[in-house]
């Protein structure tokens, strides 16, 4: 539990805008900013926790860790004041053999947590307009 | 809400030691949501009347896939039904069948012919990467009453049509909709796709035609579009048009799909202008 208060502040401490970066975009804002985002990916790693078809890639993984990072990355591509700490995309999927379904099965579960918050379907397509590209990192 | 991720890690840990049934059933297939897109009067997946790049259903790398449809054209003078069905392995190759029967309603009598399709996955895909999904496809056609065909002068009752398409998918096009287009070339000598025999008096050799669609997603589950089909003009008796139509398609799930179209047939064995309704029903599994 000390582990899980600690990784909890570590998530909120390293998502806060500085005052230089206060400026956001359309899309971050329609995502509903860091919070909206955070949901987000939360209820998208946790469609995908329960996915027969991915869930095994995940079962050594720091979820917590991987949602700061996935939320990082999301606000940061998305135009809002965050900094993505992670590695790069071909870096942390290399050799996770991952395949096309796979890749699928992941944007199923982040469009259902988008539909879920209600994220106009114009601010879904351009945040996986911006996600697309990664795929070719990413899948093998 | 780390509560909630501690009991998505659970949960995961739960997932990943039972058995993968459920999730089989629940979802047809692995590729994303209306991009199998519906069943054309020919049987192989696409449009309504244009075969797409796209293979049928919703199989994916390593998964199989089927579909089942259902499609009625009502147009002044003729209706034509189809049924017809399709397995999709590995998301590289479609295997198709339909059946249409045409009716004559105001001539009299009925025409019908068999479509047998086979199409794969040459390179690329419709939604990811920069370059179109490319597939090439075969479709074996038989007409079963030949009679009245070859008393209008047509030559063969069977033939191949070959086609090769493109298919692109622009996730946040213009409206930041996603659109989708296709294209298609296609080597035949089919007179009104075939229900009225092959090859004619004006000439019994292959033409080039060329096909296009075109559609936006209004949002995940409602679509509209056009199509554009180019056709032969074989026979003397009568002259053939074009196809077109604009359409509207529904993907409520992986399961189901329903597509309403009107279109415009132009002039059909001697009877000008024909214009009505098409709707199409495809289920996936
Ligand atoms: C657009 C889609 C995706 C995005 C934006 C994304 C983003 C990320 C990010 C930011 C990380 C953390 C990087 C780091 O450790 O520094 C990560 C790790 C990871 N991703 Fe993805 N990912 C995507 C697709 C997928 C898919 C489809 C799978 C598998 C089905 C997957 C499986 C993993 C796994 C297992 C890790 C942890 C690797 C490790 O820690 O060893 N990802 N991803």
């Amino acid at each position: 539990m000390k582990t899980l208060v600690f990784a909890a502040a570590l998530l909120l401490g390293s998502i806060m805008p500085s005052t230089a970066q206060a400026q956001s975009s359309a899309l971050y804002q329609q995502l509903g900013e860091r919070s909206g985002i955070e949901t987000i990916v939360e209820e998208m790693l946790l469609g995908v926790a329960d996915d027969e078809r991915i869930a095994h890639y995940f079962a050594d993984v720091d979820i917590l860790r991987l949602h700061k990072l996935i939320s990082e990355q999301v606000c940061n591509v998305s135009g809002g004041p965050c900094e993505y700490t992670g590695e790069t995309m071909a870096v942390s999927h290399n050799n996770l053999g991952i395949n096309n379904a796979d890749f699928n099965a992941l944007v199923e579960h982040l469009i259902a947590a988008m539909e879920q918050q209600e994220v106009p379907v114009s601010a879904q397509n351009e945040l996986l307009a911006l996600l697309a590209p990664m795929h070719r990192d990413i899948v093998e | 809400m780390p509560k909630r991720i501690v009991f998505g890690l659970s949960a995961l840990l739960i997932g990943a030691v039972q058995p993968a049934l459920a999730q089989q059933f629940e979802t047809p297939g692995s590729r994303l949501l209306a991009t199998g897109g519906a069943s054309t009067i020919e049987g192989s997946g696409g449009g309504g009347i244009v075969p797409w790049a796209t293979l049928s259903s919703y199989a994916d790398e390593g998964e199989w896939g089927g579909t089942a449809q259902m499609t009625e054209v009502q147009v002044d003078d003729f209706s034509l039904s189809v049924q017809g069905a399709s397995i999709n392995w590995n998301n590289r190759v479609e295997v198709s069948y339909a059946r249409q029967q045409f009716d004559l309603e105001t001539i009299g009598g009925e025409l019908e012919q068999q479509v047998w399709g086979v199409k794969a996955r040459i390179s690329g895909d419709l939604v990811y990467g920069a370059w179109p999904q490319v597939s090439a496809g075969v479709q074996y056609k038989r007409n079963q009453t030949f009679a009245l065909p070859q008393a209008v002068g047509a030559q063969d009752d069977t033939s191949t049509d070959y086609y090769v398409s493109a298919a692109k998918a622009w996730l946040a096009g213009p409206f930041s909709r996603t659109w989708v287009a296709n294209l298609t070339v296609r080597s035949t000598e089919a007179n009104q796709l075939g229900l009225l025999g092959f090859g004619g008096d004006k000439g019994d050799s292959r033409e080039w035609v060329g096909e296009a669609s075109v559609a936006m997603f209004v949002n995940r589950y409602w679509a509209i579009g056009m199509e554009y089909r180019q056709k032969p003009d074989l026979l003397s008796f009568a002259k053939e048009d074009d196809w077109k139509d604009v359409f509207v398609a529904y993907f409520p799930s992986k399961h189901v799909s329903l597509v309403g179209a009107y279109a415009d047939l132009g002039s059909i064995a001697g009877l000008d202008s024909q214009t009505g309704w098409y709707l199409s029903v495809q289920a996936s599994f």
